[in-house]
């Protein structure tokens, strides 16, 4: 009998299921997720699998936990087409697509350097701009930051409360 | 302490409405006249008149004195500043309030490793106002919450400085007799200098047209054309200063700073690139005024100063009329 060279990827019979991120976000959401701290739970990780709808995604599948409602405005910062599934008896009884918050606090490390909040013990505030072709921009100062100039529809940046700097998509970061 | 709790504060430019910038101004030249009226009191009579008891006749004169009497106002400059300091203090002293505070955080418990926000708590109870100039960006909106009085923003960093703004509003407003279809022209460093973008934002509200001189380098950023075109404002990019000034209602010229370059090369290259001279402003609209937010360096030849164009002097000194317009607007204590 040869050996058999097929991983089995088990059904996890209750917790959550990520799906549709995109690979280059894994191990962020990872970060936020916690994930790489958590010796508790099973969980299964993939990477650059095929999807239809994205070329490549990666996937999470989380045994008995089920993320809160912070770490899933977290996760759509980052994987803004992600799917949070719940399951329950190993069927999906909840679907949810994240949803991009308008403002984030607290986990995302402010991009410049000169910023209060990378010196002191600040926690960092955001509000989350969303480019959206001609008429984006929409900084309370109603100029449109650096990042979004020429960016693509539906990326994401962060303008800084403090400092009233753009901290893009490329450049965000999960505080540690 | 919960927000519709906190007192009004004035970090960014932004945060004033075209509405509270009118008045600002206005506010500005009441204190304006009414030290003038004092000025003159004391000239022909050796004293300032009585006060008469009326807080709010400061702008008939000689009662800017006792406006903030009894109040105390806390200087804390972390970062060295000359005019904005001391323009400041000015206005300060003229409203009747006692200023505390340092020009220079070396001997204060910050250099023991206290933190922003304990400096600014404690400080609060012990004042009726902070005016806040600090190194990093964003320390003045961190202050703001962190203090139970009204703070003022005298510079974050390379983020804003909003008296700065108001002051050179206050400027146009007093030589343009309006804010209103006027064309600015801006020239120097327009990619660094927040003066520069933060009276781009301000003169939005004002239906104005744009003119910007600057090198390839230190070009205005996209971010700013953007907003521009976004309000359908009319603006053109030049490189060439000399030649292009004959319909402009206001030259605001910039410093290019040093400390803005990694590359002393780069900054060797550009330095003098703008030098305004006076025979430069031979075709000049007879009521333009050239502007400057100061220190100059070499951008502004010295025989322009005794043109009748020149106006950085006066712009420093509406510096005084502005903050005590901001203060007492902020303080609540002149409508």
């Amino acid at each position: 009998m040869g050996h058999d060279k097929t991983m089995e990827v088990r059904l996890i019979e209750n917790g959550t299921v990520v799906d549709h991120i995109p690979p280059a976000a894994l191990f962020k959401i990872i970060g936020i997720m916690g994930l790489d701290r958590d010796s508790e739970h099973r969980m299964t990780i993939g990477t650059n699998l095929e999807s239809g709808r994205m070329g490549t995604k990666a996937i999470i599948k989380i045994a008995d936990r089920y993320p809160v409602g912070h770490e899933i405005d977290r996760i759509a910062l980052f994987a803004p087409e992600a799917r949070v599934n719940t399951i329950r008896d190993f069927r999906v009884v909840e679907k949810r697509r994240v949803e991009v918050p308008s403002r984030i606090e607290g986990f995302v490390r402010c991009a410049n350097p000169m910023c209060i909040t990378n010196h002191q013990a600040v926690e960092t505030a955001f509000e989350v701009v969303v480019s959206a072709g001609a008429d984006s921009g929409t900084a309370s100062s109603g100029v449109a930051p650096a990042a979004i100039s020429g960016a693509k529809t539906g990326e994401i940046s962060l303008k800084c409360r403090y400092c009233e700097k753009i901290t893009s998509g490329k450049q965000m970061e999960v505080k540690k | 302490m919960a927000d519709y709790m906190k007192p009004r504060s004035l970090i960014s430019i932004t945060d004033f409405s075209r509405d509270e910038i009118l008045h600002i101004m206005d506010l500005a030249a009441g204190f304006e006249a009414g030290i003038a009226a004092d000025k003159r009191s004391v000239e022909s009579t050796g004293k300032i008149a009585a006060a008469g008891g009326d807080k709010s006749s400061y702008k008939s004169g000689n009662c800017c004195g006792r406006l903030l009497e009894g109040k105390i106002v806390a200087s804390l400059f972390f970062e060295p500043s000359t005019r904005t300091r001391l323009s400041f203090e000015s206005a300060i002293n003229r409203l009747g309030a006692r200023v505390i505070g340092f020009s220079d955080a070396t001997n204060t418990s910050v250099s023991k490793g206290e933190s922003l926000h304990d400096t600014i708590s404690v400080i609060s109870s012990y004042c009726d106002m902070i005016v806040m100039r600090h190194t990093l960006e964003g320390a003045a909106r961190y202050a703001s919450e962190a203090a139970s009085v009204p703070v003022i923003n005298a510079g974050d960093g390379a983020n804003q400085h909003p008296t700065q703004t108001l002051l050179d509003l206050y400027s146009i407003k007093k030589t343009q007799g309006t804010l209103g279809g006027l064309k600015i022209m801006m020239v120097g460093d327009l990619k660094y200098g927040r003066t520069v973008h933060s009276l781009l934002q301000a003169m939005s509200l004002f239906d104005t047209e744009f003119v910007f001189v600057a090198p390839p380098e230190l070009r205005l950023p996209a971010e700013y054309r953007d907003f521009l075109d976004r309000k359908g404002l009319k603006y053109t990019e030049l490189t060439e200063l000399d030649g292009n000034l004959a319909d402009v209602d206001i030259l605001y010229m910039t410093r290019i700073q040093r400390e803005r370059f990694n590359d002393p090369m780069e900054y060797e290259r550009v330095k003098n690139v703008y030098v305004l001279r006076a025979e430069m402003l031979d075709d000049v609209r007879e009521t333009m005024k050239v502007l400057h937010p100061l220190p100059r360096v070499g951008e502004i030849a010295r025989d322009v100063d005794a043109s009748p164009h020149a106006y950085y002097f006066e712009q420093a000194e509406n510096g005084v009329y502005a903050r005590m317009a901001i203060i007492c607007y902020l303080l609540g204590v002149a409508k």
